[in-house]
């Protein structure tokens, strides 16, 4: 379950940037998952409730926005029906990912003085 | 000031980041794509399910080149070396990499073990991940290109089960080949059209590790990626291993034997 480590990362960014501007607790993560970025939220969702545990993210919820995977032609823009074959309809052009592979990690609100 | 929950707390301070989760390990897979550029090693991420013939076929490229293709391997397992000792009885230099709990390898473990082989004279260096379909496809090792190792009797269905994953892949390899006949449900077909509904640049090859059947057009487009050459969205021509003028729902008689095939 790489969710597992994948919440540490996100554990460990988030300590480091409360603890940089004196914050004594972090109190909420968003996060930005694709639905082809091998991260399922659910899982990141389990694996960080465990992995808060004993650092400033405690009781921090872990927002998560999902990303749909969305193709487009890298010719005319066009864009395949969900589960098709990657080509574009259109012109049979080649596709690109347009979204759905971000892991980022959006904004995160803490606590100081 | 806290503006999610409207509580109003002056001591809430929202910052925004947008940035990478995976920032680290990317960063530490950029620093190791640099240095194997830099010494000309082709770095391949050999991915695929476990005993779908990864290490087979690392051994069957061992023979095939016979000396000629200077191939070395790191090779990544939860538990025990067995792969690295199969290797290196192939004559492959390989530094074992045991992951521990983690179900994938990452380009800080890629770093760390490349202290462990002389790997600046190779030509190929490859990556060998956990056996996985899932996590290995998340961490960037720093490789050139990924290659992913689905044998015939996995299933046609898994690229569309496993999209991230073959999503990612430069080269599918179809391995086991050799069984194809004792398999009279599964068509190359079916291989080919879930293949092109997942990989953006569809290309594939059909191989068997066992009779060397279709080895070397594997060899080849090894060479043509080191030489640099673009290759996106080829389908070779004349080519009797690959998959790419499958267009029906028959499929050649399965090879039985590398004089036979050729």
């Amino acid at each position: 379950m790489h969710e597992y480590g994948v919440a540490r990362a996100l554990l460990e960014r988030a300590q480091m940037e409360a603890r940089r501007r004196g914050a004594t607790r972090v109190c909420r993560l968003s996060v930005r998952i694709g639905e082809l970025s091998g991260v399922l939220p659910e899982l990141l969702a389990t694996a960080f409730a465990l992995a808060r545990e004993g650092t400033l993210c405690h009781d921090a919820p872990l927002e998560v926005e999902s990303v749909p995977a969305r193709w487009q032609c890298r010719a005319c823009g066009g864009a395949p029906t969900p589960g098709a074959v990657l080509r574009c309809p259109a012109c049979g052009g080649e596709l690109g990912l347009a979204g759905g592979d971000e892991l980022l990690l959006e904004r995160i609100e803490m606590e100081v003085g | 000031m806290c503006d999610s929950c409207g509580c109003g707390d002056p001591h809430v301070v929202p910052v925004r980041l947008q940035e990478r989760i995976l920032a680290r390990n990317e960063s530490q897979a950029a620093r190791n794509r640099e240095r194997f550029a830099r010494a000309g090693v082709l770095a391949v991420n050999l991915m695929g399910g476990p005993g779908s013939g990864k290490t087979a076929l690392l051994e069957a490229l061992a023979r095939e080149g016979d000396g000629r293709l200077r191939v070395g391997a790191l090779t990544g397992d939860p538990a025990t070396d067995y792969d690295a000792v199969r290797l290196r009885a192939a004559g492959v230099p390989v530094a074992p990499i045991t992951t521990g709990q983690a179900c994938h390898l990452d380009a800080e473990m890629v770093e760390r073990a490349l202290a462990r082989l002389e790997w600046h004279e190779l030509e190929y260096l490859f990556l060998e991940n956990v056996g996985n379909l899932v996590c290995p496809a998340v961490y960037d090792l720093g490789q050139a290109v990924s290659v992913v190792a689905l044998s015939v009797t996995e299933g046609a269905d898994k690229p569309l089960k496993y999209p991230t994953m073959f999503r990612k892949a430069d080269l599918v390899l179809l391995t086991k080949a050799d069984l194809l006949q004792h398999l009279p449900g599964v068509t190359l077909a079916a291989y080919q059209d879930s293949l092109r509904r997942t990989m953006p640049r569809y290309d594939a090859l059909l191989l068997s590790a066992v009779t060397s059947w279709g080895v070397s057009p594997f060899v080849e487009w090894l060479e043509a990626r080191r030489a640099g050459l673009v290759l996106a969205g080829r389908v070779p021509a004349g080519a009797s291993a690959s998959l790419g003028g499958v267009g029906s729902g028959s499929y050649t008689p399965a090879p039985t034997g590398e004089e036979e095939m050729r």
